[in-house]
């Protein structure tokens, strides 16, 4: 499986070649010269094909680019009927252009995208030759199904999704919630040797899991019968690294402890559902200090990619803008120094003092049975915060500025019907949230700063 | 000159007066809010004495400069007139004609009569909200010139959310009620052609107030008179006065019908028209005047008599409509109806059964309860004080930035306000339709005040509720009650750790609507608000 730009057959260039007319502007910046920079534009840097960073997979040889596609997030749209759906068409340009500048690895899983996110990503790759991409699926089933009948049906759904005949990476999904629920998802219901038989047979090729929860059950998986697991997907950025908030495992620890039994590392949230490219003017004007032209969005990529046991660090691109900039940041990917280091050390002291939600828009919680927009009302609220715009008194500077955008930002990004206000504390979303944020309460907090506000109260 | 600053400051009030309806943020109306409270018929239901000596002192020195500079829809009539009067050939079409002597005074005396029935009895006024040139502006401005002026916010909010921009911000753009947005077009319409054909005769033949200030301006200090001296009977000041009382050939006035716009000073080309205090030294005036008084005196005994007659018929008439009301109107469907199936589905588009991330729960529009006694708004006192007072002006409605008044739709308080919780609920930093209120129908209230003051009384549906419907906990009207009228107890007294529904306590409950709003169910709530008949504080 040796993939590099090389092999581009010429179909695959002309395909390229049409998705790049999209993104004229980039692409007509990737025309100059490299290098020259002048008052009429050329910042933007070119795009190369060839030097993307590739990591090796130890258990299975695989060259895996070190920028992962994560297909949690396609594009969507409204069809004639009003009804909302993949734009499959969009989704073919993501992934050609992807591919075309060295992207390898996607994941995907049964429950993305309401669902839809395994077709869309088989009807895209499997216009390009099987062996010239790696695809990740999941058995997706926290709630269910745990019979291995409904497993099994499940694995194969996803095959004919992805429209594929073996799978390269199958994770058990979002292991970590407790012991007993891994023995009822995997272990009582023989579906775990079930996986090991097909992977024995050839159709799975790399076989892990992903982590969400507490530490105890991640040592108790690490172990399990001794199984030697080809890669793990942990949750790994400079926020969670040692002194995470909210109910994330320290990714020091758990990073250290799958070094320690050779289990390659994929990342997964290395931006925190895009928080971390949204950071405070403070942390900004840190950054900004070192590399002026630099995102903290590279900066959080290039935290997550330099340690030498990742794999692959996944990014859900939805937009070619996104897909570009992770590849400018990629290809290739400079490690991080000490400097740098401990520039991200100021920036999570100031973003742990900083009052976000620990959301990253997963949409697990989704959909609200009282129809709220979860993952909306928080993205507002941690928007508010990221620009300064949530004051901490009435008293403050730019009170009532910062009331306006509040206000007006929160009915323009979540309907009235969807607010905070809307929870009736239910609590069913509570065991889906894998940040293990406590959503009701959260409702309440930002529900309850939307009413000081509305009200003008003094606080 | 003096036609100048007429002209002048009546596009002044007509600008303040439809900002003062279509403003939304409430920043104008404590500014504006004497705009309102200056006009007449209001002035009278409020019994504001400030408003009815100003008025009463400006007409008996000026004459109805009222209906010229205050009135915004006889402003808005003025403008409509110009515009016809622009078209080739009609820069002069009018002249004189004779007053509807009949007309006026009958609508006039009905609309005197309807005051005093209804503050002595409890007769529904509709036909003085009907009538009121306040009323029937301001439920134009408010149903057809709003929408408009909502949709172009709407379009700058559109435009500054793509600039990230916070200065516009959308509002909900929607018909409140069918009815008062139908009497508002005929009205409108009817109005405009009148103007349009005849200049100021709607004023000078329907109007009440016109007629009324008509009989305070026969002999106002300040007039304006004919120069006989000057005069060339030329009949251009005639051909100009869109109020047809210029009678040129014979050099008279008729006063109770002219507005004082001043355009017959403009016209006359030998400055004959003047402007001044009445003197008997102008030889005409002092004869036209007498001539005038003597055939009015005539004409006022004859009417009187046919008016006892009519006093008699407009009881019995109002009486039957009464009679009539008490039929429900629009009942609407059943509130049993109201068990709607739950609307959690999740989307299912795996062919095996998996529950997949993301995605929206669909919404279900909340639909109005049938409410056995409407509920009227803080400072209105009572359901009695509301019909009243209130000219159905719809400057509450339009002043409401929760979408909670909307125009009754029942005989006895035709487009008069109500609440309803539907699009929002009566929060409680909001007093906008107490400072707006020109006729004492809703009184002045602070937010303070306003918090205590219990305007119905929450009632809860044990079918709809969700704790029962869905079996999940639900603490959605307890925690958001401003009052903490609303107690959670368990749903079983047997097993205190059972789910918890809620109990009113109704001596906290101020029916502000809060509970209903935020309910869960759909689309019929399973609290809901009842009107309290007299207001009461908690």
């Amino acid at each position: 499986m040796k993939k590099t730009n090389k092999d581009i057959t010429r179909r695959d260039f002309l395909k390229v070649a049409g998705a790049g007319a999209v993104v004229s502007v980039a692409a007509l910046a990737g025309c100059r010269p490299a290098g020259t920079i002048s008052a009429q534009g050329g910042e933007a840097g070119d795009i190369p094909t060839d030097q993307m960073t590739y990591r090796t997979n130890p258990h299975s040889g695989d060259r895996v680019s070190l920028l992962g596609y994560g297909c949690m997030r396609w594009p969507l749209r409204r069809n004639e009927a009003g009804e909302q759906e993949i734009d499959q068409e969009t989704v073919n340009d993501l992934v050609d252009y992807a591919l075309a500048h060295g992207v390898n690895y996607f994941d995907t899983a049964p429950v993305y995208v309401r669902g839809w996110s395994e077709a869309a990503t088989g009807n895209a790759l499997s216009r390009h030759p099987r062996d010239s991409y790696f695809v990740a699926t999941k058995a997706s089933n926290p709630r269910g199904p745990f019979d291995l009948e409904g497993c099994k049906a499940m694995y194969r759904q996803s095959m004919d999704f992805l429209k594929v005949d073996y799978l390269d990476y199958y994770l058990l999904h979002n292991v970590g919630s407790s012991i007993e629920s891994f023995h009822e998802r995997f272990v009582e219901n023989g579906f775990l040797d079930f996986l090991i038989a097909e992977k024995a047979a050839g159709r799975i090729r790399n076989l892990g899991w992903s982590f969400h929860g507490n530490p105890e059950v991640f040592d108790y998986v690490l172990a399990f019968r001794d199984i030697q697991w080809d890669f793990c997907q942990i949750q790994l950025n400079y926020q969670d690294w040692q002194y995470p908030i909210g109910a994330s495992v320290a990714a020091k620890y758990l990073y250290d402890e799958l070094v320690k039994k050779n289990v390659p590392v994929v990342i997964m949230e290395p931006l925190l559902g895009g928080r971390l490219a949204r950071v405070p003017a403070g942390a900004q004007a840190l950054m900004r200090g070192l590399h002026p032209q630099d995102t903290p969005a590279k900066w959080a990529f290039r935290y997550a990619g330099t340690p030498e046991s990742v794999l692959t660090v996944l990014s859900g691109m939805v937009y070619m803008e996104h897909l570009q900039e992770n590849l400018r940041t990629f290809a290739p990917m400079e490690p991080m120094n000490e400097a740098e280091y401990a520039i991200l050390d100021d920036v999570s002291d100031i973003l742990a003092n900083a009052d976000y939600i620990q959301c990253t828009t997963c949409e697990y919680c989704m959909p609200c049975p009282y129809g709220l927009d979860i993952p909306q009302v928080f993205a507002h609220y941690n928007k508010c915060v990221g620009e300064g715009q949530v004051l901490h008194s009435s008293g403050d500077e730019g009170y009532r500025a910062a009331r306006r955008a509040f206000l007006v930002g929160y009915d323009r990004s979540v309907p009235k019907l969807r607010q905070a206000n809307r929870c009736i504390q239910c609590e069913q979303c509570l065991p889906k949230c894998p940040q293990g944020i406590k959503i009701p309460t959260e409702m309440e907090r930002v529900d309850a700063y939307a009413e000081k506000l509305r009200q003008k109260l003094q606080f | 000159m003096l036609r100048k600053i007429r002209i002048t400051l009546a596009w002044v009030l007509f600008i303040l007066a439809i900002l003062l309806v279509l403003d939304f943020s409430g920043a104008l109306h404590l500014w504006l809010g004497w705009v309102a409270k200056v006009q007449l018929v209001p002035a009278v239901l409020a019994g504001s004495a400030l408003s009815l000596i100003f008025v009463g002192l400006l007409t008996l020195l000026f004459g109805r400069l009222y209906c010229s500079v205050l009135c915004p829809l006889g402003i808005m009539q003025d403008g409509i007139s110009y515009l016809s009067g622009r078209r080739k050939g009609k820069k002069a079409r009018f002249r004189y004609s004779k007053e509807l002597k009949s007309l006026r005074w009958i609508l006039l005396v009905i609309v005197v009569a309807a005051i005093i029935f209804s503050s002595i009895g409890n007769h529904p006024i509709l036909t003085v909200s009907l009538l009121d040139p306040w009323a029937n502006f301001g439920r134009i401005a408010q149903n057809i010139f709003a929408p408009l002026w909502r949709g172009g916010n709407n379009l700058l909010a559109w435009v500054a959310e793509r600039m990230d921009s916070y200065a516009f911000h959308s509002v909900d753009v929607y018909i409140k009620s069918g009815i008062a947005f139908g009497v508002a077009l005929v009205w409108l319409v009817g109005i405009a052609v009148l103007a349009w054909w005849k200049g100021r005769v709607y004023c000078n033949s329907i109007c009440p107030v016109g007629t009324f200030l008509g009989l305070l301006s026969r002999f106002p200090l300040m007039r304006i008179s004919i120069d006989e001296s000057k005069c060339t009977k030329c009949g251009v000041c005639e051909k100009k006065c869109k109020s047809e009382c210029i009678n040129s050939k014979k050099g008279t006035i008729d006063r109770s019908r002219c507005v004082v716009c001043f355009d017959c000073l403009d016209a006359c080309n030998f400055g004959a028209v003047k402007f001044r205090i009445g003197s008997p030294v102008v030889v005409g005036i002092g004869t036209a005047d007498e001539k005038e008084t003597k055939e009015l005196e005539d004409g006022v005994k004859e009417l009187e008599k046919e008016l006892s007659g009519l006093e008699n018929t407009i009881e019995t008439a109002m009486k039957k409509k009464r009679g009539m009301n008490r039929r429900n109107f629009f009942s609407i469907a059943a509130l049993a109806a109201a068990a709607s199936p739950a609307a959690v589905k999740a989307q299912q588009v795996d062919r095996i059964l998996l529950q997949v991330d993301g995605g929206l729960t669909d919404l279900i529009d909340k639909k109005r309860p049938v409410r056995k006694s409407p509920i009227v708004p803080p400072g209105a006192q009572s359901a009695r004080n509301m019909q009243k007072h209130c000219v159905a002006c719809q400057l509450c409605v339009a002043a409401c930035p929760n979408n909670v008044l909307v125009p009754s739709s029942k005989l006895e308080t035709l487009m008069q306000p109500e609440m309803t919780y539907e699009r929002g609920y009566c929060r409680p930093e909001c007093v906008e339709c107490s400072e707006v209120c020109p006729a004492g129908a809703i009184l002045k209230i602070t937010p303070a005040e306003k918090s205590a003051i219990s305007v119905g009384n929450a009632f809860w549906i044990e079918g709809n509720c969700v704790v029962n419907r869905d079996n999940v906990p639900c603490t959605e009207c307890e925690r958001h009650c401003p009052t903490k009228a609303i107690t959670l107890v368990p749903r079983d007294p047997a097993d205190p750790r059972s789910l918890k529904v809620p109990a009113i306590d109704n001596t906290l409950c101020i029916g502000c609507g809060t509970c209903e709003n935020l309910c869960p169910s759909n689309p019929y709530s399973a609290i809901y608000v009842e009107g309290n008949v007299t207001h009461h504080t908690v």
